[in-house]
């Protein structure tokens, strides 16, 4: 590994060497370091055809993590990988995940990847993913990430993802279904800039009773950057659903916020909120009081909105 | 020596809200000289104190007149530049902002990354159980009290030459009003610098060595305590012929 494929483990992984606990590498399209542990066996898939692995998680295993991060540092590389997780009952995991692109070349890199999860009965999974690009090459870095959530009665999920910068185009799509007491809760954060764009889609279907869903998206849209939020929740029963949409647009940003609600219940109650503006005058006031510069200011406050 | 903050005939018109391309003056003609430990600013609610302190600060230029600091002239100098120069300025309502915590806020204010016992050291003068909130984020989930503190906070790990508190003892309790007061004291001691303090509240007027009534955008009367007794037994404003009915008929 060198220091530039060093340089994105660390960013996207926080991961200075091997990992602890189980964990998969995936390096240019090839898993290139693997390591199970007693209750997390990871496995490649063996269908034709078909890039990616599987993650077994027995149930009741506890405050154990998984590493799953992919860097691509070869310019014109195209990938689509599966993984699917299977979280067995009553476990306690967190997921590590995240992207790096590294390319320099004149040729598109894309990495798309379909994450299906299986949350057993009782489990409670904590996924985190970053997504960061580089290299000051004209071939895009393009992330398309899918993920596929069905969390079984009295389950729980949350997704912290993130994307920092430096992704030319991305098109996330996450779909749940959740079941009697379930919960999902996802803290989205994406920054674009130059003429980036990325769309973001949720869909999620409160299927059982006491089901809960909480899908929060920051974003900041600078330069010439567009982005698109949309938010499909279904109340299918009893349940209570919540999406917003907080957006800062910078320069000439733009972005677009699509809510749809839809109660097939009368004891489902669902809510959503969008909010789109530049940064409120008085904030760079208040801290141009403090002695920053206006453009300080400015990334304070970013920085801030995107922690 | 005490910072010099001297206004000279200074004048504000704003963007009038209802007519485009109006104005609308809200200061007539202020002259003022800072230079003691505690100068108030008090006057009827909409007599232009808030906005004489944004010009202070800078955050509205004046549409004539002159600022000087320390016999310097700021009246063209920004917001930024005014702060650096030792100007802070605490508003009367304090602004919130998603994801910046509390320490943030107060390490910018420094102008250096703040120890956890740094920070907690300024919150716990301002009466803030420290621990409990340096890692808060300055967002709607303080409250009203809990973010004038970290307002004033804010002002003393500045510490710089010239305070300008807005109101500051507005939604604070009862039981923190002598401490704030030993607050203003401290500042004064430690920077040897002035504070401009704008206040409605007689105990506050108390400790000023210098009063300034400002009243329909005019400086009505500037003295030194010994005017408070006059003020608070003086004329009242004539309420709003509309409330009372005058000037209908019948
Ligand atoms: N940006 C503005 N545009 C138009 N009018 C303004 C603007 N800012 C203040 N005013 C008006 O100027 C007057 C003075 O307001 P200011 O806030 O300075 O009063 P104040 O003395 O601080 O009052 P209070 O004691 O209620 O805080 C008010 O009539 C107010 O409505
Ligand atoms: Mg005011």
């Amino acid at each position: 590994m060198d220091a530039i494929e060093r340089g994105l483990l660390e960013k996207v992984a926080d991961l200075h060497g091997v990992p602890e606990g189980a964990y998969n590498l995936r390096e240019n399209g090839k898993s290139v370091a693997r390591a199970s542990s007693a209750n997390i066996e990871i496995v490649s898939k063996t269908e034709e055809g078909k890039s990616g692995i599987d993650i077994f998680i027995k149930p009741g295993t506890k405050n154990e993590s998984v590493h799953i991060p992919v860097i691509l540092s070869q310019s014109g590389l195209h990938e689509l990988v599966y993984n699917d997780f299977h979280i067995g009952e009553g476990a306690d995991v967190l997921i590590i995940a995240g992207c790096g692109i590294h390319n320099c070349g004149v040729q598109d890199s894309e990495h798309s990847g379909v994450h299906t999860f299986y949350v057993g009965k009782n489990a409670k999974v904590r996924y985190v993913e970053k997504h960061y690009a580089d290299g000051d090459g004209s071939g895009e870095r393009i992330m398309n990430p899918t993920s596929e959530v069905y969390i079984e009665e009295g389950g729980s999920m949350e997704m912290e993802t993130t994307q920092i910068k430096g992704v030319d185009s991305t098109r996330r799509v996450t779909r749940a279904k959740l079941a009697k007491g379930a919960s999902l809760v996802v803290r989205e954060k994406i920054y674009t800039h130059g003429k980036q764009t990325a769309a973001t889609e949720f869909s999620v279907d409160l299927d059982g009773e006491g089901a809960a869903a909480d899908v929060v998206s920051r974003s900041v849209a600078a330069e010439n950057s567009h982005q698109e939020f949309t938010a499909v929740i279904n109340g299918n029963a009893k349940c209570t659903g919540h999406s917003e949409c907080d957006a800062i647009i910078m320069d000439n940003g733009t972005v677009t916020a699509l809510p749809a609600l839809t109660a097939n219940c009368v004891d489902a109650e669902l809510i959503h909120e969008a909010a789109i503006g530049k940064i409120a005058g008085e904030q760079l006031t208040k801290l141009m009081t403090l002695g920053l510069t206006e453009q300080q200011a400015e990334e304070q406050i970013i920085q801030g909105f995107l922690k | 020596m005490a910072a010099m903050l001297e206004l000279q005939h200074v004048c504000f018109a704003a963007e009038d809200g209802q007519e485009k391309g109006a104005r609308k003056e809200i200061l007539h003609d202020v002259s003022l000289t800072v230079n003691d430990r505690f100068v108030a600013l008090t006057g009827p609610n909409g007599g232009g104190k808030s906005t004489l302190a944004k010009v202070i600060a800078g955050i509205y230029r004046p549409t004539s007149g002159k600022i000087l600091f320390n016999g310097e002239d700021i009246t063209d100098l920004s917001v930024t530049d005014r702060a650096k120069k030792g100007i802070s300025f605490a508003f009367q309502q304090p602004v919130r902002f998603k994801g910046i915590t509390v320490r943030d806020l107060l390490s910018i204010a420094a102008g250096k990354k703040l120890t956890v016992s740094e920070a907690c050291r300024y919150l716990a003068e301002v009466g803030l159980c420290a621990r409990e909130y340096v890692e808060r984020e300055v967002n709607a989930s303080l409250s009203g009290g809990e973010l004038k503190r970290v307002e004033i906070a804010t002002i003393l790990a500045r510490g710089t030459e010239l305070s300008v508190f807005d109101e500051p003892e507005a939604g604070i309790d009862l039981w923190s009003f002598n401490s704030l007061i030993g607050v203003f004291e401290e500042l004064h001691r430690k920077i040897n610098g002035s504070i401009l303090i704008i206040s409605h509240q007689e105990r506050i007027l108390n400790i000023a060595d210098k009063i300034v009534v400002l009243a329909d955008g005019r400086v009505s009367r500037v003295g030194g305590r010994e005017i408070l007794p006059e003020l608070l037994s003086g004329a009242r404003p004539s309420p709003c012929a509309v409330l009372t009915g005058e000037g209908r008929n019948g």
